[in-house]
């Protein structure tokens, strides 16, 4: 069911937020933005004292993951923007998690520090240098409470493995490896080498002329450790085994939905390009984000998908102009709830959109400070495509276009989600009972 | 006045004291420095200050950077079991504290084992955390020998317990422990406890779980009784061979010698040899890569009196395909062990069979290929003799020396030494002097460099005379090349050669020569006629110094050109000239 929500916590980011991810508890969200920062939210523990406290998100942590840098024998920049970050499950009392800008992908560990030596033998407690003469016996420092603080070190750095712009990174099920896509190739790591990298996928023609699809997103299978999928901008998705071959050009599976000749237009290509792919927690299925749609797949079934929902589709008249603002190319992610019975993804306006995938219900939430006060709850918005308009509907001519969510996330298993509008991160949840 | 006792103890407090306040010192190399003379430190406060004190202290150094982490982790075999403890809640290097404790486990009594290391393995065992219960895979085997029957059946259901475990790591930490715990069991629990495990683990769902269980495979043939190994691990292995993952068939190929050796001749015969095949016939090339570096391995180790006849009927005819695969990395690797076989064939065979396949990869496209094929001829030549190859030996050489990519080149001439030394001195001069020379005059400098350093080689192998005779001609003949880089490679020459030449040859022919170049119009040439000087000054007789060698230093010393007055003055000084 769709939450309609309460607002827990708006964040205001000094940049683009470009990113934003759950960890496998929910306990902690983590945000990149387009400044190279990551910043991680830390859920409230639930207390007895502040029961209407309960559940909320605050900073936990922040650091400086990725900074610019200059390719020289390109000439040209490489971006600080972290395009993704992905957590690893836990093994100890600190965190892990993967970030990546468009070269580099990094492993931080996050952990917290919650005592301080006192103590020394040359100094006496002023901080006052001693007299050697004077130390009759050794000192060990002793361990005090001090202020809780949260660190960040880099514990591995990834580079130099990719030639084109870096768009996904998926941690394997077996927790040993993972793998780094970008325009052309796939690479597979292990997370304890950073010297060396494997190429499982490799769509690079001989003939750079001959270039007509480019790898758009890739993510490994939930629990199958030898399966992952990529998806391309023709609109493809190529399902490959890696128990098969070392290398993984040709597909185990080839899904594509057929065209609909009635609905070509100069644009088709450029919309049909797939912008994130997610298989569902389970397993048993994918979903994909097109420029109009969002789409469910079956993994046994190759021909169509399984579900087609319109995500703004009085867009289709207007994409002259959207082609022509750049709009088009806009990659809007989209994301599965814990029990995979919900899909959600973003729109313009800074609108975003739920489905229901049992009660074929949908609904239209908008993140913006002005309609959200903390513990309000959010109304459906409406867009009208012409003719009348309604008092609270809004015309497709005054969205604004500048204001567009990207990037969300849904908490594993509870009915919370984390949006990311431009420079603010809303957090919600549905109502309490 | 006899000093206060503390004043005294000031002497042997204060290094410790420095060293204790140290260890939270800003610089990572102080902290280092003091963490790896830990011993020391507990040493002075004592065992109970180090375990109540130190040691908790300790712990939160977990914070530091991975060097200091790694550097306690290696302490650590110092200390006694309790103390270690502490650390293994929170330590990355989990791997590097195991590596401690299981040295100084030998060190503790069967009661102390009892007492206190089995209680932490046991703590490990069922950690929160999957960091733990990996370390504890890692402790089983150490502790299992020497502890009471009830304690090692309590060990074997928490290794069973691991091998079962929900995350995959723990279980790849038991699938590659497998081995090594089961040659600390009895043989009666091998069968009845380890072998449904190993089965379990080789049917893991998780390809890197699957691949562990292949290594285990050996350890446990080699345990078992031949008359249980068909029963208890042919089944497992040839599920591995087919595995669905190249990944398991890959380390079953890269195992294939020792899995050999461990089930013995008979099911060698009747299973192995098939497997191979599959194995050198396998669709994934980095599997038949794997197994093609095994082919020499495996065919020696085939029984004798039916070696032949394995070899012939079934191992050669894939071998065949092999030669003409359409991977590189393939052929590559056959060509390195290929040659090998032929001690094994025997003469006629290699003739008949195997001459023709030496001389399809020596006219391979693939260089490496080539240069692998020519690394191992002295396997051949015991065998036939070279003479067979060397019609064709020789154009794949003369194409290697002239390819493209320099370090192709810069192989070759590696193994020029090598060769001219099997194929003879005549064959030499006739047919490969003029590719020596050639090397020297590359626009590449490593080979230029390595081309000086081959002559040298050569003379050393073939005598002074020789070199009168054939190459020293030629280099000084360089001297007056228009190109400054061949003459300067004239002295690197000279340099390199002097001394196998001997004194007569250097100052008959060489130096004068040397003396010429330092009237050379580039100032590069002239410094390095000083360097020569230098180099080949020992060789010479003193008169020679004097007379000739002398003037012509003091000569360049007064250079207009500053590193050519160095290099002379350098050498002047060097010599004792001045």
């Amino acid at each position: 069911i769709p939450p309609e929500g309460i607002h827990l916590l708006q964040q205001q980011h000094t940049d683009i937020i470009s990113t934003v991810e759950f960890n496998h508890t929910g306990e902690l969200l983590a945000t990149g933005d387009k400044g190279g920062r990551v910043v991680i939210f830390q859920r409230e523990q639930e207390s007895k004292n502040q029961p209407h406290r309960r559940g909320e998100y605050n900073v936990y942590s922040t650091f400086q993951s990725h900074e610019p840098e200059f390719d020289y024998l390109k000439s040209l920049e490489i971006e600080e923007k972290i395009n993704k970050i992905r957590w690893l499950p836990q093994q100890n009392a600190a965190y892990f998690l993967l970030s990546t800008n468009d070269k580099t992908v990094k492993l931080w560990k996050v952990s917290e520090r919650g005592r301080r030596p006192e103590g020394y033998n040359l100094k006496d407690d002023d901080g006052r240098i001693r007299d050697p003469s004077t130390i009759t016996m050794l000192r060990v420092p002793v361990l005090q409470p001090m202020d809780l603080m949260v660190e960040a070190t880099p514990r591995r750095v990834f580079s130099n493995a990719h030639t084109y712009h870096i768009n996904s990174i998926s941690v394997n099920s077996d927790y040993e490896t993972y793998m780094s896509a970008d325009d052309l190739r796939i690479n597979l790591w292990n997370l304890e080498i950073t010297n060396r990298s494997f190429n499982i996928v490799d769509i690079k023609p001989a003939n750079m002329e001959e270039l007509t699809e480019v790898i758009t997103a890739a993510e490994f299978h939930p629990n199958q450790c030898n399966t992952f999928v990529y998806s391309s901008s023709k609109g493809t998705i190529r399902l490959c085994d890696m128990r098969a071959a070392a290398l993984c050009d040709k597909h185990s599976k080839f899904f594509e939905e057929p065209e609909d000749p009635s609905n070509r237009s100069f644009f088709s290509e450029i919309i049909s390009s797939i912008s994130d792919v997610k298989f569902s927690h389970s397993g048993r299925y994918m979903m994909t984000r097109d420029y109009l749609t969002v789409k469910v797949w079956d993994l046994n079934m190759e021909s169509r998908p399984l579900e087609t929902y319109q995500v703004h589709d009085y867009l289709r008249s207007k994409l002259c102009s959207l082609y022509e603002n750049d709009c088009i190319f806009d990659k809007f992610e989209c994301v599965w709830n814990g029990s995979d019975s919900v899909i959600m993804t973003g729109s313009y306006n800074n609108f975003f959109r739920m489905f229901d995938r049992n009660t074929k219900r949908d609904v239209t939430l908008e993140a913006s400070r002005e309609n959200s006060k903390p513990r309000a709850i959010l109304k459906p918005r409406k867009v009208c495509v012409g003719g009348k308009r309604r008092k609270d509907e809004i015309s497709v001519d005054s969205l604004d276009f500048s204001k567009k969510i990207l990037h969300s996330a849904w908490h594993p298993s509870e009915n919370i989600i984390a949006v990311a509008a431009t420079n603010n991160l809303y957090i919600f949840q549905d109502k309490v009972n | 006045m006899s000093k206060m006792a503390g004043a005294d103890g000031d002497d042997s407090l204060y290094p410790i004291a420095v060293l204790i306040d140290e260890l939270r010192n800003e610089d990572v190399q102080l902290r280092l420095n003091s963490i790896k003379k830990l011993s020391t430190i507990a040493l002075a406060l004592g065992v109970e200050r180090t375990r109540t004190e130190l040691l908790p202290f300790l712990t939160d150094t977990i914070y530091d950077e991975d060097e200091v982490l790694l550097a306690l982790a290696e302490q650590l075999g110092s200390f006694t079991v309790q103390c270690v403890f502490f650390f293994f809640v929170n330590l990355e290097y989990l791997d590097k504290a195991v590596e401690s404790l299981r040295k100084i486990s030998h060190e503790h009594s069967p009661e102390d084992l009892e007492a206190h290391f089995e209680p932490l393995v046991k703590r490990l065992a069922s950690g929160d955390w999957f960091t733990s219960r990996t370390s504890a895979c890692g402790l089983f085997s150490v502790c299992y020998p020497r502890v009471s029957k009830s304690t090692k059946s309590e060990i074997r259901q928490h290794f069973r317990t691991l091998c079962s475990d929900d995350t995959p790591m723990v279980r790849r930490a038991a699938a590659s422990k497998l081995g090594e715990f089961a040659k600390v069991l009895e043989l009666e629990y091998v069968k009845s406890d380890l072998i449904p495990l190993f089965a379990a683990l080789a049917s893991d769902e998780q390809d890197s779980v699957r691949l562990l269980a292949v290594e285990a495979c050996v350890s446990i043939a080699q345990l078992l009784p031949q008359e249980d190994l068909e029963k208890l691990v042919m089944p497992t292995l040839r599920q591995a061979t087919e595995d669905k993952s190249w990944r398991v068939r890959y380390m079953v190929a890269d195992k294939f010698s020792e899995l050999q050796k461990a089930v013995g001749p008979e099911i060698t015969e009747n299973d192995l040899v098939p497997s191979f095949q599959n194995l050198l016939k396998d669709c994934e090339a980095e599997v038949r890569a794997a197994a093609a570096n095994k082919v020499k391995e495996f065919c020696e180790n085939l029984p004798a009196d039916s070696r032949e006849t394995i070899i012939m009927n079934s191992i050669l005819p894939c071998v065949k395909e092999l030669v003409s695969d359409t991977n590189q990395h393939v052929k590559s690797a056959l060509a390195s062990v290929i040659m090998g076989l032929s001690t094994i064939l025997g003469k006629d065979n290699t003739i008949e069979h195997l001459l023709p396949l030496f001389l399809a990869q020596l006219k391979d496209e693939c260089p490496e290929v080539r240069l692998n094929i020519i690394s191992n001829l002295d396997c051949v030549n015991e065998v036939i003799g070279i003479r067979q190859l060397s019609q064709s030996l020789l154009p794949a050489i003369v194409e290697l020396a002239e390819d493209a990519k320099w370090r192709v080149r810069l192989a070759i001439i590696e193994y020029m030494p090598l060769l001219a030394g099997q194929l003879g001195m005549e064959f030499f001069d006739e047919k490969l002097n003029s590719l020596c020379m050639a090397w020297l005059v590359d626009h590449v400098y490593a080979i230029r460099e390595a081309a000086t350093c081959n002559l040298m080689k050569l003379v050393e192998r073939f005598g002074a005379s020789w070199a009168q005779s054939t190459i020293v001609p030629k280099v000084l003949g360089m001297a007056s090349d228009p190109n400054y880089l061949h003459r300067m490679t004239t002295l690197f020459c000279i340099s390199a050669l002097s001394e196998a030449c001997g004194q007569e040859i250097t100052t008959k022919q060489m130096l004068p020569i040397v003396l010429k170049m330092s009237e050379d119009q580039v100032a590069n040439v002239r410094f390095n006629v000083a360097k020569s000087l230098q180099k080949i000054g020992p060789v010479l007789e003193n008169s020679a110094l004097q007379a000739e060698v002398r003037p012509v230093l003091e000569k360049l010393a007064t250079d207009q050109d500053m590193d050519v007055k160095y290099f002379a003055q350098e050498a002047m000084t060097g010599m004792y000239l001045f």
